[in-house]
């Protein structure tokens, strides 16, 4: 069973980076596409997208080409900083948070959207830098949206394999997740250790799933009064 | 007092129009009169700095606000003019006192729930908020929310207030017992004001002077100030 705990341990690391990250880059990607108006919009937002709708085997291949020892930002890493992101824990969430990206950045745009723009100009109107505008209306109105799409990206990076694997392979204790553990158990024929493994994710993401359904953004009382008028 | 010169081009394809607007005014309670549609909130919001027009110049009291020949914009933070939108734009999730308070504290947080600031204490006395002053936006009357709009707008003390239709939502007992209310304001506090309304009524209740509009130019001035 200890195999169990480490990977759920070093499941939750991972996916806990991977969502920090992504909460910082969703909430100010998707802050960037509902404000700024310009051409490729579109497709920006299509490429971003892209790691929803790809399979997770692509998107690891691009994170080989990319970060791997030939790849033109993994050569730059190792000549210039030492660093080896393949087959490491940090290559790992660097594949979760690719393949997590998507949930949190559309969420946020689609929150950020639903902010009636009167009420920006009201608090401009009465005296607020744009920067206290943000943090005083725009977030407090969206953030119920934003976390519902962080606690989805979490679930994600929780349950990641191809991409994580195809970057990070399967090693104990290093990159070994529950979802990677679970196949590798089941290849071995440890019945018994994928069936704990298997209840252990099960419950972990069920568990997240109904919070996330709890913080849906049809739930806020300001955004329900908006939409009846 | 005013002085109000636009030019912009609105709207997209089909809906298009160019508003034109022009005039000068020195009336405490001037009323932009027209049907929906005739640019009368765009007009509105190029004064208050909500939206930018591509030529003109607006002047309050001696003070540029905007002029498209020296490229100045005054941001509408810094134009110290009170403004109470169609919908009130209250925002909801403050409770009715911090809405009010709302311009009082200028950083990243909004004011706490409990901040007692006499000021606040002054306007929701005035307006007789004190029973709801707890509540929030969406929990309150049309009324109690057009008062609690004013009381926001007043408390950072404007030099002058725009109203935005502000008794379009409200049945006809309660419209005309807020035009006295809003009358009674405007002369206790002698504070310029200038409404845009659709409504004949409202227009012959409150104005001073009115400028007629229609479909983005001024059609007609009561009391033309050349």
């Amino acid at each position: 069973m200890d195999t169990a705990w480490v990977a759920l341990a070093l499941t939750l690391k991972v996916a806990g980076w991977a969502t920090a990250i992504n909460l910082v880059l969703g909430v100010a990607v998707g802050y960037a596409l509902s404000r700024l108006r310009f051409r490729g919009r579109d497709v920006l937002d299509a490429i971003l997208t892209l790691p929803m709708v790809l399979p997770p085997t692509v998107l690891g291949y691009y994170l080989l080409v990319l970060l791997g020892r030939h790849g033109a930002i993994g050569q730059w890493l190792k000549q210039n900083l030492g660093i080896q992101l393949i087959f490491t824990w940090q290559g790992a969430v660097i594949a979760a948070s690719v393949v997590a990206f998507p949930l949190v950045f559309k969420a946020a745009r689609a929150s950020f959207e639903n902010v009636e723009p009167s009420l920006e100009q009201a608090a401009r109107v009465l005296g607020l830098s744009e920067v206290a505008v943000f943090f005083r209306i725009t977030l407090p109105l969206a953030w119920r949206g934003i976390l519902s799409g962080t606690l989805l990206a979490f679930a994600r990076a929780t349950g990641e394999f191809g991409a994580t694997l195809m970057v990070a392979g399967s090693i104990v204790g290093e990159t070994q997740t529950l979802s990677i553990a679970v196949y590798e158990a089941v290849q071995a024929g440890q019945d018994q250790t994928a069936n704990f493994l298997v209840l252990v994710t099960s419950v972990s993401c069920l568990a997240l799933l109904l919070s996330a359904g709890y913080l849906a953004p049809g739930r806020i009382a300001g955004q329900a009064q908006r939409g009846e008028r | 007092m005013w002085q109000v010169e636009l030019h912009s081009r609105l709207g997209q394809k089909e809906s298009a129009f160019e508003l034109s607007m022009a005039f000068k005014s020195n009336a405490q309670r001037l009323v932009l009169f027209g049907p929906s549609g005739a640019g009368k909130t765009q007009t509105l919001m190029m004064m208050a700095g909500l939206h930018t027009p591509q030529q003109g110049r607006v002047v309050f009291k001696d003070k540029v606000l905007f002029d498209s020949q020296s490229q100045f914009n005054l941001p509408s933070r810094l134009r110290a003019l009170g403004y109470v939108f169609q919908d009130y734009a209250l925002f909801p999730h403050l409770t009715v006192r911090q809405n009010i308070g709302f311009a009082l504290q200028q950083g990243w947080l909004n004011p706490s729930a409990a901040h007692k600031d006499p000021s606040v204490n002054h306007w929701i006395e005035v307006f007789q908020l004190e029973s709801i002053a707890s509540l929030y936006p969406e929990q309150i009357s049309g009324g109690q929310r057009q008062r609690t709009a004013l009381a926001r707008a007043l408390v950072s003390q404007p030099e002058a207030l725009l109203l935005d239709e502000p008794f379009a939502a409200m049945d006809r007992p309660l419209r005309l017992r807020l035009r006295s209310e809003l009358l009674q304001l405007q002369a206790d506090l002698s504070l310029p004001m200038v409404l845009i309304t659709h409504d004949e009524e409202d227009m012959h209740a409150f104005a001073q002077e009115v400028i007629q509009v229609d479909k983005g130019r001024v059609v007609s001035d009561s009391n033309p100030s050349d």
